[in-house]
């Protein structure tokens, strides 16, 4: 980790330094550095209440931080004005833990949402990118799908489509807020398949948040640990195991996941 | 400790009373402090959502949307609520005319009571029940299953999307309610007076016409625009500001439509005094 402010890099889609954030007298994030790798799988663990999900709205610039740097593509996001903000936030994709689908719109609304909100396209061209997601996520051949509400799908059919909302204004970034969180063993090994797959496919960055070490493990290019408002250790898996953090391996340890010492 | 402790509870240590008076601030401030915070909440929601009402895009569809809901889906209730009222005003004042055999009143006594009280704060209070109820549970429901946070991650205002359209439908559908629930009741009150008590149509006609004064409904209809931004805004502050679970969802509910209906009935009565003051020769 570098101090001071970030150089520009092209092996880094989002840089961030000395990140703090506070929500009255809680002080929820103390000094995060963080790099994310461009086009690589980037996880983010750490337990519960130790700021997860408040950094993952920064870095979407959701919320602004009380100090630090936030830079997307070399470019500083704190203080920037709503139409910028905007901007911004075109490049990055967000797929929630329970897919957060609009409850009053079928599978086409849902996923042509952004597409809608952002742009004057005409209807044939939003039908089109709607179809080639779903077919390029296994969606096309469920019978009506189309027309179907959220609360008519599965639990990993509606994960898809949240997946597809995400990606059809093409992000460069996509960001999965714990995407494995209550799902049987079966379910979330298909659900690391489809990130993946997608980073693969869509050539996007992707910066998971997550718990599952199992899971972390199977996918990760890059793992950063959050612990106490900070990143601790960061790095590949492979730096990780070799040189476990003592809360890291407290962290990794029960899940049994991973055998540390070792290599790979 | 136990020496200097006091055995008398006006005496004692500085140290501890001012802590006891701090605390009894505390206690008689605190909750006054609350609501006005509370409050001032609601106002700036308000202010929110009417600022976002002038920008773009304007989104026809979620305005006419929410109009259906509240208007058209309320068509029922409010037509059920006003025949009855104007049918049990109506028989209540047929008894007390009676007295002084001056039945022919009947039509003037309903229609005021109506156009001035009835009609407006039973639609608020039936609209309140109905779709308010609905605004908070749905809005709850979208924070929890982080469908507020998704719309800000499209760039979308929540308040604007969700807000704004359900405070103008509420604004311009409840006044056409009550206007509906006027028209209703005084079939009502027709069919009691008219065909069942066989009062002279004529001269009910007469009374009511010479009586009722169109500032009588103006009044009414001011105060249906004033209670539906009251719903609208309560409903929408109780739903949007769920934390936690479905438990939490349905006590947003449940406060949403007791805080509309008292906020309903303490306006009613501010308003008649206002509405005094601005035409004293029309109040009775």
């Amino acid at each position: 980790m570098t101090n001071g402010g970030p150089t520009r890099d092209d092996r880094w889609q989002i840089q961030v330094r000395g990140l703090h954030k506070s929500f009255g007298s809680q002080e929820v994030l103390r000094g995060i550095d963080l790099d994310i790798e461009r086009g690589k799988t980037n996880i983010v663990i750490g337990g519960s209440g130790q700021g997860k999900s408040v950094l993952m709205k920064h870095l979407m610039g959701l919320l602004q931080p009380d100090s630090g740097q936030i830079c997307v593509d070399g470019e500083d996001i704190v203080g920037l004005d709503e139409v910028a903000i905007g901007k911004v936030q075109r490049k990055f994709g967000m797929v929630f833990q329970y897919a957060a689908l609009f409850d009053s719109l079928n599978v086409v609304e849902n996923i042509a949402f952004p597409l809608i909100e952002r742009y004057h396209l005409p209807k044939s061209e939003i039908l089109d990118r709607v179809r080639d997601l779903l077919r390029r996520l296994d969606l096309a051949n469920v019978p009506g799908v189309e027309e179907k509400f959220p609360g008519e799908l599965s639990g990993g059919m509606r994960k898809r489509v949240g997946l597809a909302r995400a990606l059809v204004d093409r992000p460069k970034i996509l960001l999965y807020d714990e995407p494995t969180t209550g799902l049987d063993p079966i379910a979330s090994k298909n659900v690391d398949e489809m990130i993946r797959r997608t980073a693969d496919d869509f050539g996007v960055t992707s910066v998971v948040i997550s718990h599952d070490m199992a899971s972390t493990f199977r996918i990760a290019d890059r793992i950063a640990m959050l612990y106490d408002g900070t990143i601790i250790a960061c790095g590949t898996p492979a730096e990780l195991l070799a040189a476990p953090h003592p809360r890291l391996r407290e962290f990794v340890e029960p899940s049994g996941a991973v055998k540390f010492g070792a290599s790979s | 400790m136990s020496d200097t402790s006091p055995t008398n509870p006006n005496g004692g240590t500085e140290e501890f009373s001012s802590a006891r008076v701090v605390r009894l601030v505390g206690r008689v401030f605190g909750p006054l402090l609350g609501a006005v915070a509370i409050f001032g909440q609601h106002m700036m929601l308000l202010g929110r959502a009417f600022t976002w009402l002038f920008r773009r895009p304007f989104r026809l569809r979620l305005y006419l949307e929410q109009m259906e809901f509240i208007g058209v889906g309320s068509m029922p209730i409010i037509m059920l609520v006003g025949f009855f009222s104007g049918a049990v005003t109506a028989l209540q004042a047929i008894t007390a005319l009676a007295m002084f055999d001056q039945q022919r009143w009947v039509g003037y006594g309903v229609g005021v009571s109506l156009a001035r009280e009835l009609a407006p704060v039973f639609t608020a209070l039936m609209i309140t029940a109905r779709a308010g109820s609905a605004m908070a549970t749905e809005l709850g429901s979208m924070r929890i299953t982080e469908q507020i946070d998704a719309l800000s991650t499209f760039a979308v205002n929540p308040v604007h999307y969700l807000v704004t359209p359900r405070l103008v439908a509420s604004i311009l559908m409840l006044p056409i309610m009550t206007m509906v629930f006027n028209v209703v009741g005084l079939l009502g009150a027709y069919i009691i007076s008219i065909l069942v008590y066989q009062i002279d149509f004529g001269q009910v006609l007469e009374l009511f016409r010479h009586w009722v004064d169109p500032l009588d409904y103006v009044q009414g209809l001011i105060k249906a625009v004033i209670f539906g931004v009251a719903m609208a805004l309560t409903a929408c502050y109780q739903g949007f500001n769920v934390r936690g679970g479905a438990k939490e969802v349905g006590r947003a509910t449940t406060a949403a439509v007791v805080s509309s209906s008292v906020s309903v009935l303490v306006l009613d009565y501010f308003l008649i005094e206002i509405m005094n003051v601005i035409w004293p020769s029309h109040g009775m």
